[in-house]
C-alpha cells in the first residue's frame, strides 16, 4: 500500500507473530503452573516476551517485534511436603510462581490484539482489491 | 495522474498512507513507550496541492496523538480512537475510489462515443 520496504501487510504479519509469541509464552506459563521441583534454583519461572517497536524509515510505517524474553523475578513458592518424592532433606519442595489469573488476562489481551490486526488487514485487503479491480 | 484524476489521485495515496500509519498504531498497541501517530489529512492534502511531494506532505502533516488517558508504560495507543480513525479512513478511501472510478467511466464513455 505504500512505497518502500515494509508494506501494511508486513506490519500486520510481524505484529501478529509477536502476539503469537506472547500467547505461547502465556500457554507455557500456564502449563507449568503447579509443577514442583526439589531445589529453588530448578523451579520454573514464568517468562514474558519483551515487545519493541520496529520502524521502517522508507515507508514511515512501524510494527512490533519480540526483542527477547524476560524471566519473572518472582521467588518460587516453598511448600512443606515431606512425602513428596522430590522433597529435599528438610522436606520442602518448590512450586513454580505462576499467577494463573495474570496469565489468563495476558492470553485474552493477546488474542484481542491479534483479532484487531486480522480485522485491519482484511479491511486493507478489501480496499486494495477494489483498487485493483478498477476498470 | 494529477491532471486526469485531479485532487483524488493525491487524496487516495494520502489516505492509503494514513491507513498504514493507523495500522502501525494498532500493531504497537502493546509496546511500552510507543507514541501513536496520525496524519492530519487536511494539512497533508493542502501541502500536496501547493506542490510538495506526497511523501513530504504526509511527513510534514504527521502528528503525535494526544492520549485521553496516558498509561503508565508510556504507550499512547488507545484502541477505541484507533479503530474509529481506521474505519473513517477506510470509508474515505472507498469514497475517493468511487470518485476516481466515476472519472474513469466518464472517459471510457467519451472514448466509446456512446
Amino acid at each position: 500500500m505504500t512505497m518502500g520496504g515494509m508494506t501494511l501487510f508486513g506490519v500486520g504479519q510481524r505484529a501478529m507473530s509477536a502476539q503469537l509469541v506472547r500467547m505461547n509464552a502465556a500457554a507455557s506459563n500456564l502449563a507449568n503452573a503447579g509443577s514442583v521441583t526439589g531445589t529453588e534454583g530448578e523451579a520454573y519461572r514464568p517468562i514474558r516476551p519483551v515487545f519493541q517497536t520496529q520502524y521502517d524509515r522508507a515507508s514511515g510505517l512501524s510494527t512490533t517485534v519480540v526483542s527477547g524474553t524476560q524471566q519473572s523475578s518472582a521467588a518460587p513458592i516453598k511448600l512443606y511436603d515431606p512425602d513428596h518424592p522430590l522433597a529435599d532433606a528438610e522436606g520442602n519442595v518448590w512450586a513454580a510462581p505462576v499467577d494463573e489469573s495474570a496469565e489468563m488476562v495476558e492470553m485474552l489481551d493477546a488474542s484481542r490484539q491479534y483479532q484487531n490486526l486480522v480485522e485491519a488487514l482484511s479491511t486493507a485487503k478489501q480496499l486494495m482489491l477494489e483498487t485493483m479491480r478498477m476498470k | 495522474m494529477g491532471s486526469l484524476f485531479g485532487i483524488h489521485g493525491d487524496a487516495l495515496q494520502l489516505r492509503s498512507q494514513r491507513l498504514g500509519l493507523i495500522t502501525s498504531n494498532i500493531a504497537n498497541a502493546g509496546t511500552p513507550g510507543y507514541k501513536a501517530r496520525d496524519i492530519d489529512f487536511a494539512a497533508a492534502l493542502k501541502a500536496s496541492q501547493q506542490g510538495a511531494g506526497l511523501d513530504q506532505a504526509a511527513a510534514g502533516a504527521t502528528r503525535y496523538r494526544v492520549p485521553v488517558m496516558p498509561s503508565l508504560d508510556g504507550n499512547t495507543v488507545e484502541m477505541a480512537t484507533e479503530q474509529v480513525a481506521f474505519a473513517e479512513t477506510a470509508t474515505a478511501y472507498q469514497a475517493t475510489l468511487t470518485f476516481i472510478r466515476g472519472r474513469v467511466e466518464t472517459l471510457t464513455r467519451a472514448l466509446k462515443g456512446e
